[in-house]
């Protein structure tokens, strides 16, 4: 005796939280039900195999009929059909935006096209995601980029309005289509070692210091893009590395200032500006810290350098980053 | 022109995107009532239009208000072609007609279309005036009150109960109309959907009518049903109660008798009884009474030869008159008078009603049912359905004279259903006859004084089980001894009945669901042949169905069933019982004696060895029971056993070989010489298999209990977490070989199955019991069985059953201050909704784990702990730019009372839809309904050509299940509502074809819309009740904009 037909519909929408994120995980009915099995649940609730199975089919196929309406988070919270209490509809959009940071840490800064989308198994295969799961993670992005790509506003909050995320998610939301729509290449080599977390916290500060958002609120252009004309501005800064004269000077006027502050003061000179060379020289956090003040302030006292408040936006952004970025 | 209904359309959203190449809409509205259409502009390219129409005003008469629907229909304009439809909204307008239910209808509903489900919803405000009408001919019968409930609905008083109304209209089905080879399935099924939306308000309308003519003003217990008959035509019927009710004005003061019926119950001191098994007696204890007639054509029916008591166990011996006990004998024959001139007026003295107010039933005398067997043929007359009528009135002569043969006048716990196959149906009527309190019966009588009599003479605990029937003359054999409770009169030793447990029974332990599952197969027939082989199958089934619940309530070592429900189903090849009950251990009634097991063979050995073995486990099964139910009875003295009772005549198993032509009976005396236990003989392999049977039946799991009835005995402590579900299984029948014991066997299996997976879902409710489980099952194709289960999991608190067991002193001071001890009960509830009361725990605890699985910095989990906050405050503004329409509407609207309480609480605030309850009980545990809105009841179909698309068919029914339910909660919540009580699946026809990619199916649900207050909330209320109205509405503007 077969059962064709076996459904279980409760007038508030029975959710397992359990099974939810199997089903979140990419797997299969028949996988979830070994996975299920494996954590004793039949020993725990003295049932058997065919009700679990059936159990398990039940939910795949109401998170199935849900996963229409947790693209677009406000409506699964007006829609008639499922009567679910509102903390549980929190949940569900949060384990359904959640991903993984590898598996974003491998996109970002890439085009979210077709094409990557057809490399997701190379990617599966890397973070050890089902394919299932890096498909429903790499939509996500996608379908946020898509829906604030044409907005204004503060990026965070955009995302958080239309997809009703917690906070934190939504800021980690906002780095990934800040670094798709500036296509930073995060895959070179010697960015390797630093992790989502890390270039999130960078989009945030780029974010928070350099675009538009952050000047005025009402800012004509998306908070995804850094302006064009704060880069048009940048161009006016090269006199500080081209002009060889405001070079050392600039360079002179950092060292006095720093003279007996910090421990590794000889190497100081030698490796202004990059990041590694500071790396091997075991410089500390602090040191680094001071030496980017410096560095910043010190314009002010060069004669002929007319782009001072410029010059302390684009270092605010690039201290932030670079203290972030500045770890083992 | 006595009315005048007023329809606006505001507007819609997450409407489908009709033209691809925009991905937009441009979408209107049809307003449809009666022969008049209105429309609204066009709003063109969006999914979300706002059209704010005007007011459409329709000027009918209350006639066509009750029986036609609102018909709102969106459509997608189109400048070239036809304009697509996207889908329609239904709106029963009855609601609007009474005065005490809703004013205005407004909300947004659901847009649903047969093919393609629920598609965006609309928001809709409909409003009726109506003009006093002067016309004393009228059609008309706005003003009386429908109520599905099963009982006096709990903010009214019943002045007095009438008692039965019948009504059916028949029309031809549109589905089998010749120009349904023409139309679309859509226009088929929305054909259909209007026809019987057209013909129930007909119906509910001719229902009235008869209700002013017996001067009441209300039906209770509802109950409407479609008898799809294919060709021949459809079919809808509706019984009822009639009463006049009033309303009762301070419904705070009104007790919650819904909430704390067990806390009645007592445990009455015995003495010891040196020997509990000595009074239990045979197999033929069912008090009931059957009738199996087939009447060949649609004209008179005649009895077939194989017709009743004879095989039913029920020789119509005396009439039970005269004196049954001994000092309440004289009051009881007065008694008996005074019923029989109150109900010897009417024609059938039924009653739906399954509980009662207290002191209206005084005795059960058991259950009476009958069947009757009928070839269907074309209507040809619709507007004459006398064949119908006709047939219904013959079974109910037969209740009637069954209900007289147990000495009984009237008939509780009344009910009709049926069952098609092709051209056969079955028609079924079951009861539980019954001797009435003639005080709410008629007007005017003299409450106080008959009252105390009636409590004088027979005490509330047991009066009900004490035998109506002349105990010398008794219509069937039973044991009979004095009552268990107050000695002075007898009782029998097992009670059947299919209302519900009294509220002032006493009643030992806790009760639990019996089911007894059949199948029988027969031959592929046509016609009369069909008709005569059911027809003689009939008896034989409804004969082991009884032995099996027989079998199945001693083995729980209990000696009562409430709410019974036997429903036999007919196939093309097959029959199948399925009878459902609550068994519960009445103090009144004798200990059940156990089960004995008796071999044919005593010589053999090894089969001597496998018997007592068997009995063993049956012993045992018993034993484990008795400790699983708490089932303790105190043990009794001797002296008050027995009474000089007829020979019991063993007839247990006899009946399996016999032929239908059964008038020559033979008997055999199984009973071995002992008369203590009921002994099952065992003398083929037959009836081993069903003893296994028995003993397959697994107890629920623990934490579990279960029952068909609204409340569980044993358990009165529910919290307010309630869920109610809908479970459908669709069985395949494998083998060609089919054998009654195979079939039997699978039967069994998917029942249990069905039962193991409630309780596995229903987990994390526990300690939780399963009310008012209903089964309900179809045999839609020749190898398929269908099973529908409908039942509401309420949770209790297992601390409290044990406090209040332990100071049973005080229970006199808990039922004076209910109010006080309900609020202990039910700490203080914020949120309406179940499943929010159980704070974000939950679901902080799935975002741990996902967190950690997924590699999140813990950094950022410790942010994530505020973020629900966050987003419920994102909701509410979102909120407050969507439904700024409603906003102001909602003030205008009848909201009142607690409805809109809810919403301020701010812990729910964050919802746009509001939450609406859903149970099949009659009440909600922990809340108080303060007005009834209104009737709902609504039939669906959803249709699909694109089966495998849809998810198969699990996928396709899973959706409609959820879509009907979402436009009941929709349609309540229009009405100013938050709940629906009583509410029921009455049908749920499933037709698929695999091979099409086809599949439709058609639902029917009923139910009561109400408002609900929790009993927390309006402890903190001030005192006058009235406040509460004028609150809400005051604040209501704050809320919700």
């Amino acid at each position: 005796m077969t059962s064709d037909l076996d459904i279980f519909v409760g007038n508030t929408t029975l959710i397992d939280e359990e099974v939810y994120q199997l089903w979140l995980d990419g797997y299969t009915v028949s996988e979830a039900v070994s996975r299920r099995l494996r954590g004793g649940l039949l020993e725990r609730s003295g049932t058997s195999v065919s009700v679990l199975q059936s159990d398990t089919r039940d939910h795949f196929r109401t998170f199935q009929m849900l996963e229409r309406l947790l693209h677009s988070p406000p409506r699964l919270c007006q829609q008639l059909l499922f009567q679910i209490p509102p903390p549980r509809q929190a949940a569900l959009i949060q384990g359904y935006y959640a991903f993984e940071p590898a598996l974003a840490r491998e996109l970002l800064g890439k085009k979210l096209s077709k094409g990557t989308k057809k490399e997701l198994d190379e990617v599966s295969a890397r973070t050890g995601l089902s394919l299932r799961a890096c498909r429903r993670q790499f939509d996500n992005f996608k379908r946020v980029f898509k829906a604030v790509e044409e907005l204004k506003g503060p990026l965070a909050e955009l995302i958080q309005q239309h997809f009703l995320l917690p906070p934190p998610l939504a800021r980690d939301y906002a780095a990934i289509v800040f670094f798709a729509n500036s296509r930073f290449e995060t895959g070179k080599r010697r960015l390797q070692f630093l992790s989502f977390g890390d270039l999130a916290a960078c989009a945030q500060h780029m974010m928070g210091h350099w675009t538009q958002g952050a000047m005025t609120p009402e800012a004509a252009e998306p908070d995804g893009d850094v302006p064009r004309s704060f880069l048009q501005d940048l161009k006016e800064l090269k006199v500080l590395v081209s002009d060889k004269d405001l070079l050392d000077q600039h360079k002179s006027l950092v060292c006095s200032a720093l003279r007996g502050k910090i421990s590794v003061y000889n190497e100081m000179e030698t490796n202004f500006k990059v990041l590694d060379p500071c790396r091997s020289d075991h410089w500390s956090l602090g040191d680094l810290r001071l030496f980017l003040g410096s560095y910043t302030t010190a314009p002010r006292a060069l004669g002929g350098f007319r782009h001072q408040l410029l010059w302390e936006r684009y270092m605010a952004g690039i201290s932030a980053c670079l203290l972030r970025m500045y770890h083992e | 022109m006595p009315g005048k209904l007023k329809v606006k359309i505001v507007a819609g959203r997450h409407l489908p995107v009709m033209d691809r190449a925009s991905d937009l809409t441009d979408a209107f509205v049809e307003v449809k009532f009666g022969n008049t259409t209105f429309k609204t502009d066009v709003y063109p390219k969006s999914l979300n239009p706002q059209w704010n129409s005007e007011w459409f005003k329709f000027e009918v008469d209350d006639e066509e208000l009750q029986d036609e629907p609102l018909q709102i229909t969106v459509l997608d304009h189109d400048t070239y072609s036809a304009n697509d439809a996207i889908g329609k909204v239904y709106i029963d307008i009855d609601p609007l007609l009474y005065s005490e239910a809703a004013t205005v209808i407004s909300g947004w509903f659901p847009i649903y279309d047969t093919i393609h489900g629920i598609r965006g919803e609309i928001n809709v405000v409909v409003k009726v005036d109506l003009f006093n009408d002067l016309n004393r001919f009228r059609q008309s019968s706005c003003g009386v009150k429908f109520f599905c409930t099963t009982s006096i609905p709990k903010c009214y008083r019943a002045v007095i109960i009438h008692g039965f109304v019948e009504e059916l209209v028949v029309n031809e089905d549109p589905e089998y109309q010749w120009i349904d080879r023409i139309r679309t399935p859509r226009a088929s099924n929305e054909a259909r959907q209007r026809l019987i939306s057209l013909m129930s308000g007909e119906l509910q309308r001719k229902i009235g009518l008869k209700v002013l003519e017996m001067r009441g003003n209300a039906v209770v217990g509802y109950l409407q049903c479609f008898d799809l008959e294919g060709e021949s035509g459809l079919v809808v019927r509706a019984i009822g109660t009639v009463c006049t009710l009033d309303k009762l004005s301070n419904t705070s003061a009104f007790l919650p008798a819904c909430n704390s019926p067990s806390k009645e119950m007592k445990e009455i001191p015995f003495n010891e009884d040196p020997n509990p098994n000595t009074h239990s007696s045979g197999p033929s204890t069912p008090l009931k009474n059957q009738t199996y007639s087939f009447s060949p054509s649609k004209s008179y029916s005649r009895q077939s030869s194989s017709s009743d008591t004879d095989l039913s166990l029920t020789p119509k011996t005396g009439m039970g008159s005269g004196s049954a006990g001994k000092e309440g004998g004289p009051f009881k024959t007065l008694l008996r008078q005074q019923t029989q001139s109150a109900l010897e007026q009417r024609e059938f003295p039924f009653f739906t009603l399954t509980t009662f107010p207290p002191g209206f039933l005084v005795h059960v005398g058991g259950v009476v049912s009958a069947r009757s067997v009928k070839l269907l043929d074309r209507i040809h007359n619709p507007d004459e359905p006398e064949t119908r009528d006709a047939w219904w009135a013959e079974i109910r002569q037969e209740i009637k004279s069954h209900a007289k043969a147990l000495g009984c006048h009237a008939v509780v716990g009344y009910s009709e259903s049926t069952s098609i196959c092709e051209e056969v149906c079955i028609l079924s009527a079951s009861g539980t006859a019954a001797v009435l309190n003639p005080r709410f019966l008629q007007d005017g009588t003299v409450e106080g004084c008959l009252e105390q009599r009636i409590e004088e003479a027979s005490p509330p605990g047991c009066g009900f089980c004490h035998i109506p029937y002349d105990e010398l003359n008794m219509p069937f054999p039973a044991h009979l001894t004095y009552c268990y409770n107050c000695r002075k009169q007898k009782v029998p030793d097992v009670l059947f009945t299919t209302i519900d447990l009294p509220v002032e029974a006493i009643v030992i332990g806790k009760g639990c669901l019996i089911q007894a599952r059949l199948c029988r197969l027969k031959k592929k027939a046509q016609a009369e042949a069909n008709a005569t082989s059911i027809s003689n199958l009939l008896p034989f089934m409804e004969y082991e169905v009884h032995t099996q619940l027989m079998n199945k309530l001693k083995l729980r070592g209990m000696n009562a069933l409430f709410g019974l429900r036997i429903q036999i189903t007919v196939g093309e090849n097959m029959l199948m019982g399925l009878a459902s009950a609550t068994g519960v251990y009445l103090a009144a009634l004798p200990t059940p004696g156990g089960i004995q097991i008796a071999g044919k063979t005593p010589n053999d050995g090894t089969y001597e060895q496998h018997i007592s073995h068997m009995q063993k486990k049956i012993n045992d099964t018993i034993a484990k029971n008795k400790e699983l139910y708490e089932i303790n009875p105190p043990e009794l003295p001797e002296e008050i056993i027995g009474s000089p009772i007829p020979e019991p005549r063993q007839r247990s198993r006899l009946l399996r070989s016999q032929s239908e032509s059964s008038d020559e009976v033979t008997e055999l005396d199984l009973s071995h010489g002992k008369k203590d236990a009921f002994v099952l003989e065992i003398d083929d392999t037959d009836a081993m298999e069903d003893v296994h049977s028995l003993l397959t039946d697994a107890p629920p799991p623990s934490g579990f209990y279960s029952c068909n009835t609204e409340i569980m005995p044993g358990i009165s402590n529910w919290t307010p977490e309630i869920q109610m579900f809908t479970a459908v299984r669709v069985s395949r029948l494998g083998n060609i070989n089919l054998t009654n014991q195979t079939l039997n066997k699978n039967f069994n299996d998917l029942c249990e199955n069905l039962l193991k997976s409630l309780y596995f879902k229903l987990r994390s409710m526990v300690p939780c019991c399963l009310c008012h489980v209903n089964f309900t099952v179809a045999l839609p194709e020749d190898e398929l069985v269908q099973i529908a289960v409908t039942a509401v999991a309420i949770t209790f608190d297992k601390n409290q059953t044990l406090q209040a067991n332990k100071a049973p002193t005080e229970k006199s001071q808990q039922r004076a201050s209910t109010d006080n001890e309900e609020q202990l009960q039910f700490p203080l509830e914020l949120c309406p909704d179940p499943l929010a009361s159980q704070p974000s725990l939950p679901a902080k605890e799935v975002l741990e784990g996902a967190t950690s699985q997924t590699g999140i910095p813990a950094a950022q989990r410790d942010r994530c702990n505020s973020w629900i906050e966050l987003i419920k405050l994102k909701a509410q503004t979102i909120r407050r730019g969507s439904i700024k329409t409603t906003a102001s509407l909602d003030k205008t609207s009848p909201l009142a009372e607690g409805y809109l309480r809810h919403r301020s609480v701010p812990s729910c605030t964050n919802s746009t839809v509001s939450v609406v309850k859903m149970t099949p009980l009659s009440f909600l545990p922990g809340a108080k309904i303060t007005k009834y809105l209104g009737i709902i009841n609504m039939f669906f179909i959803r249709e699909t050509t694109s089966l495998r698309e849809e998810g198969g068919v699990s996928g396709f029914l899973h959706a409609f299940i959820a879509e009907v339910f979402a436009m009941v909660r929709a349609h309540v919540a229009a009405l100013g509502g938050n709940a629906v009580v009583s509410y029921i699946m009455k049908q749920c026809v499933f037709m698929e074809n695999p091979n099409k990619n086809q599949a439709q199916c058609l639902i029917n649900v009923s139910g009561d819309a109400v408002i609900f207050v929790r009993e927390s909330e309006l402890e903190m209320l001030p005192v006058q009740p009235s406040t509460v109205v004028s609150q809400p509405t005051s604040s209501g503007g704050d809320v919700t904009t």
